[in-house]
């Protein structure tokens, strides 16, 4: 079944005459192992110079079969593979896959969960913009503004991890609520993060926004036109900087997100410039998020009040020794063959997550494990487009556009 | 005016021998469609609503579910203009897995459909490309069919080795 395709030289000279060296054509190999990918992201170049001609990208070697994985995993264990997808921001995936969840089952999480759901998922795509915006400077030369992110990156990372107990792995969101609730000097910690955060963006964009060499490297490069965003199902930051104000977080909005006040943003050019634009404009509306949300943080319970979805706490009342209601809901809910267990249908659910839409398509059977597990990576769709986007362009401008995509490998192949 | 009732009438309007019936869940409708006139339908659906955006395309494996054929390609549909999505589903018979390509339509069906056809043996008719995207091209197998076995056949073991 499986065609076997000759496989291409990296370094190919298609035509060679007598006193050419080589140069007026060559195919060269760019990845995967090449730090500017930023991931095992392989790219088969054709130049003509310094001019990209074509362009063929080849994806797959992070490839883990989380889909297949997930069939054979009940919900809140799919919880944890969600973290393993885009590792920038791994709180993203598990909000996102919970809320799917709960929309197929028709559960509304408690208003502390939700404005919880909200303040790590902002503060996630903090840490995912700021670090792109990093990596960014740094694959055009300004490697001070990588570092500079890098801290305030492992800021929001000593916050995750007080909250989850990890800074990767974060599994933090349950079926119906959260692993635990948030630690006492939660507010005060993301508040000096608050502080802190914003001095660092401001000092960014002073290092970049009037800087020449970063402007005459992104203003124009790796242009992305609007309709072809469209037709390539582009979305996030990419598709907001061709001036289309598409975010989900506005459009449909979930977990209370309309009870805040921010503002979708919008470039125009589609250039990596505008990418750039888009992301330090969105940093600055993600404090904003974060500064209402941890203002008004409501108390109350973190669970909703389902004992067949979200095991009651031990307490006085039904303690698993003392209480024969707990000891009943212990036993439905991780005994093999119980557990959460949606009706059969099928669900389609997305969230705004820092690179664009992520997507989960669950397919219930009714049983404790989900029957189909799609997971619609936002780089996946958001990578096809690069090609013709580097096409006639400088080959050093394929770095500097590629960084503008915010690839994240784990998630492309899945 | 509803969205997905509006794409819904349109598809039954246009094309009534294609339609096989429709589901709701949560709020959120599909139509099953024949395999024969997708690109047709898919076209009138992106034209006339319009849906801008082919937000995902998959497929889910019906082994022995009692659905009227084994597998399912899924279509996300989003349209811009009126905030909403539909799902289109074309089913496809284990004999002749095959289905016309989307790719015409939108561009990221190209490698939705890639995707599919590496991890189900779906063939896309007409697809610019069709090669696998994710696994190696000597991959022997179908790994999210479901009677495929979780752990694999042992590729793992097979894979050849390059020695200097």
């Amino acid at each position: 079944m499986a065609v076997q395709r000759p496989m291409r030289l990296p370094m190919e000279i298609e035509e060679q005459e007598e006193g050419d060296l080589g140069s007026k054509r060559m195919v060269v190999n760019f990845g995967p192992q090449h730090p500017a990918t930023h991931g095992t992201l392989r790219t088969i170049i054709e130049i003509e110079g310094e001019i990209v001609t074509n362009m063929e990208l080849e994806i797959g070697y992070l490839h883990t079969g989380f889909e297949k994985l997930g069939e054979f995993r009940t919900y809140n264990q799919t919880v944890t593979i969600t973290d393993r997808m885009n590792y920038l921001s791994p709180l993203c995936n598990n909000v996102g896959f919970s809320c799917a969840v709960e929309k197929m089952m028709g559960i509304e999480v408690t208003p502390r969960c939700a404005a919880i759901r909200v303040i790590l998922y902002e503060l996630s795509r903090i840490a995912d913009h700021i670090l792109c915006v990093g990596l960014q400077a740094m694959d055009l030369g300004a490697f001070s503004i990588m570092l500079w992110s890098f801290i305030e990156r492992e800021r929001l990372y000593d916050i995750f991890e007080d909250v989850t107990g990890a800074r990767l792995t974060t599994s933090y969101t349950r079926i119906g609520g959260l692993f635990r609730d948030v630690p006492d000097d939660f507010a005060d910690k993301v508040r000096a993060f608050l502080v802190t955060g914003r001095k660092t963006l401001r000092e960014m964009e002073g290092m970049l926004n009037g800087n020449k060499i970063f402007r005459d490297r992104t203003i124009g490069v790796n242009v992305l036109r609007r309709e072809d965003a469209l037709s390539y199902g582009v979305t996030g930051p990419l598709l907001r900087a061709c001036g289309v104000p598409y975010d989900i977080r506005r459009a449909r909005p979930y977990l209370g997100y309309d009870q805040y006040d921010w503002d979708v943003i919008t470039e125009e050019g589609g250039d990596v410039w505008a990418r750039y634009r888009v992301r330090v404009r969105e940093l600055e509306q993600s404090f904003r998020i974060v500064e209402q949300a941890i203002d008004r943080l409501p108390d109350g319970p973190i669970n909703v009040d389902l004992p067949e979805v979200v095991v009651p706490l031990k307490d006085a009342h039904n303690a698993p020794e003392g209480g024969m209601e707990g000891l009943i809901y212990h036993f439905k809910n991780y005994m093999f063959g119980h557990g959460v267990r949606p009706d059969p249908g099928e669900v389609y659910f997305a969230t705004e997550a820092p690179n664009g839409e992520l997507g989960y398509y669950l397919v219930s059977d009714g049983t404790q494990k989900a029957y189909r597990w799609r997971v619609r990576g936002a780089s996946f769709y958001n990578y096809q487009p690069f090609a013709i986007m580097c096409r006639g362009g400088s080959v050093s401008d394929v770095v500097s556009g590629l960084s503008s995509l915010n690839i994240i490998a784990g998630e492309l192949d899945r | 005016m509803d969205l997905q009732q509006s794409a819904y009438d349109l598809v039954r309007a246009r094309f009534p021998d294609q339609v096989l019936g429709e589901g709701i869940h949560a709020g959120q409708r599909w139509v099953d469609v024949r395999r024969e006139r997708i690109v047709e339908i898919l076209t009138a659906l992106r034209d006339e609503i319009p849906f801008e955006l082919l937000m995902d395309l998959t497929a889910v494996d019906w082994l022995d579910q009692g659905r009227p054929e084994r597998f399912s390609v899924v279509y996300q549909l989003y349209s811009l203009t009126h905030n909403d999505y539909y799902r289109v589903k074309a089913w496809l018979p284990e004999a002749d897995p095959s289905i016309a390509t989307a790719s015409g339509i939108w561009q990221s069906a190209n490698w939705g459909e890639r995707e599919v056809y590496d991890m189900y043996g779906l063939t896309f008719d007409g697809h610019p490309d069709l090669k696998r995207i994710l696994l190696p091209d000597s991959y022997p197998g179908f790994p999210l069919r479901k009677d495929y076995p979780l752990t694999g056949h042992g590729e793992r073991y097979d894979f050849p080795k390059h020695t200097r």
